[in-house]
């Protein structure tokens, strides 16, 4: 597989033009049937409903006859939307997500719910209860976590654009391991309404694209103002691309093993290419940011997922026994193990007596790396790193959970401090691919998608 | 240290059964996780928490009524229903 099985929107449209949506969305369906890689937990055989609309000049709006994919933590309405987890194995939503509202009112097709970890507590895919996704690029590797399906449907032409969710680096691991963009917006740029919550305070939906112009259509799509989510900013955003020499800064603090850093190397000299002032900026809070994220995320996932209790929605027992026994039952049995794990570390940490041992040190970590941010970003427009410190894992490889956490080193501060950050490809190593990440100010996405359009002309010379 | 006491009690805190044969593993997984946590006590206690990161406050929105969710609807994912409610276990042991 090759970067030729992708599907931009401007390709998609050619197609569609010359065979019609409904004959492009009957191959695309094939194509997802036929894969390997895992990428879907349901397909939507209504997209084609939609297609032969939008062939009969009946389905209009800036999406209009493009083919979406959505991460099954995300509401869609009367199809089923799973968290890849046993315990929502066959719930299905009553309402839509603001986003897929969005997308509807703009005549996208939904082609299907991507696979994901589960609850998306994860940096891999493994945790999926749909069992894990592959990455396009060796079957035997991971296609990174935990939106890996969104991940990988569009680096395989199983969709032309997806939505992500990032709660620590959850849309930019697998856009870098699948060698596809995207983005994790500022906190409050977009309604998490219909988000199925695991950690509030850091996660966002974010898109993932082939390409920065399809992304930055995705990004203006779905942000905007929505009173449903009571954190959202109320702010829109439209894409003014405005190439300028950029002041860039090189995060001392986030590496990658040598065959991430030899081909990071070689992005930063195309970006000196462009006359960009490049220099470096140390950033000594991020040495507590990894510990701190996930007290957090924890802590404010053992609160989430306490609504799973086996009486309204979701995995059920045949009989209804008393109340303790019957909700750690149907926990026990519908969760996974790391959701488990993430659930009962973060009840320990906020019992009583250790709040201020972990949770509260946490917080103030935050108020640092927030402040280390908005340091660097005074000196630098736009902050640069890896998004990824190795290549995408062989499936298995990361059997210890710490061991997989500490692969989120490079991600997880840009959540603690809602800043956006995006990932973008910027070649192979060993055939897979590589992605560097470019951080940005507070609703600074006009700045990043400006400076990431650039790197990506110079990159295709 | 974390012992297979505490193992049970943070099980219970977060109403998750566990099995005899999973304590040891949660218990040494707990204990490599929390230790690197410990890398927090290192951290200033004089420092303001920030709990979200946007500067909003007290975020309203007209109290007015607007449709809702049907009964038919609320109830469509539940398993026990009964005369038109959710039907849940005891609660009085």
């Amino acid at each position: 597989m090759s970067r030729t099985n992708m599907i931009s929107v401007a390709e998609w449209r050619e197609k569609v033009e010359a065979e019609g949506a409904y004959n492009a969305v009957a191959e695309m369906l094939e194509r997802i049937e036929k894969s390997k890689l895992n990428a879907y937990v349901t397909v939507d055989k209504n997209a084609l409903k939609l297609a032969e609309e939008y062939d009969r000049g009946k389905l209009e709006g800036r999406l209009a006859g493009i083919p979406i994919a959505v991460k099954d933590n995300i509401s869609t309405k009367g199809m089923r939307t799973t968290c890849a987890s046993k315990i929502l194995e066959d719930y299905v939503p009553i309402f839509d997500a603001h986003v897929i509202e969005r997308i509807k009112q703009e005549g996208g097709i939904i082609i299907g719910k991507t696979n994901m970890d589960e609850f998306a507590m994860g940096t891999t895919t493994e945790t999926s209860y749909f069992g894990v996704v592959r990455n396009p690029y060796d079957l035997d590797r991971v296609a990174g976590g935990s939106s890996g399906g969104s991940g990988a449907s569009i680096a395989n032409g199983e969709a032309v654009l997806s939505l992500g969710s990032d709660t620590g680096g959850s849309i930019r691991c697998p856009a870098s391991f699948c060698g596809v963009v995207g983005l994790k917006p500022t906190y409050g740029l977009v309604s998490r309404y219909g988000l199925i919550p695991y950690a509030n305070s850091l996660e966002q939906i974010g898109p993932m694209a082939t390409c920065v112009e399809d992304l930055a259509l995705l990004l203006e799509v779905i942000a905007g103002k929505d009173e449903r989510d009571s954190t959202n900013a109320g702010r829109s955003f439209t894409f003014i691309p405005k190439p300028r020499k950029f002041k860039v800064g090189i995060i001392r603090e986030m590496g990658g093993n040598a065959d991430v850093m030899r081909c990071f190397e070689e992005a930063v000299e195309v970006i000196k290419g462009l006359g960009c002032e490049i220099g470096e900026v140390s950033m000594p809070s991020f040495k507590y940011a990894l510990a701190a994220y996930y007290v957090i995320a924890m802590g404010e996932a053992s609160s989430n997922l306490a609504r799973y209790d086996g009486v309204r929605y979701g995995y059920a027992l045949e009989q209804l026994d008393s109340w303790t026994k019957y909700f750690s039952k149907v926990r026990a049995e519908g969760f996974g193990s790391e959701v488990k794990r993430r659930i009962m570390l973060g009840s320990y940490a906020l019992s009583a007596g250790y709040y201020g041992k972990y949770y509260l040190k946490a917080l103030k970590v935050r108020t640092l790396v927030k402040n280390d941010f908005q340091r660097a970003l005074k000196d630098f427009d736009v902050l640069i790193s890896p998004t990824m410190p190795s290549l995408p894992f062989k499936i298995g490889e990361l059997a210890d959970p710490l061991t997989m956490y500490k692969m989120d080193v490079n991600t997880v501060p840009i959540n603690l401090a809602g800043v956006p950050a995006l990932s973008m490809p910027i070649g192979f190593v060993k055939g897979l691919p590589v992605g560097m990440q470019i951080i940005g100010n507070y609703f600074a996405e006009n700045d990043i998608l400006s400076f990431a359009l650039e790197l990506e002309r110079a990159m295709a010379e | 240290m974390i012992s297979e006491e505490d193992v049970y009690k943070i099980a219970n805190l977060a109403k998750i059964e566990i099995k005899p044969e999973e304590v040891e593993k949660f218990k040494n997984e707990f204990q490599s996780i929390l230790e690197y946590f410990n890398i927090l006590d290192e951290v200033e206690e004089d420092i303001e928490p920030t709990f979200q990161v946007l500067p909003l406050n007290n975020v309203f929105r007209d109290d007015s009524p607007r449709p809702c969710v049907s009964r038919e609807e609320a109830l469509k994912n539940a398993k026990h229903v009964e005369n038109g409610y959710f039907k849940g276990p005891k609660v009085v042991e």
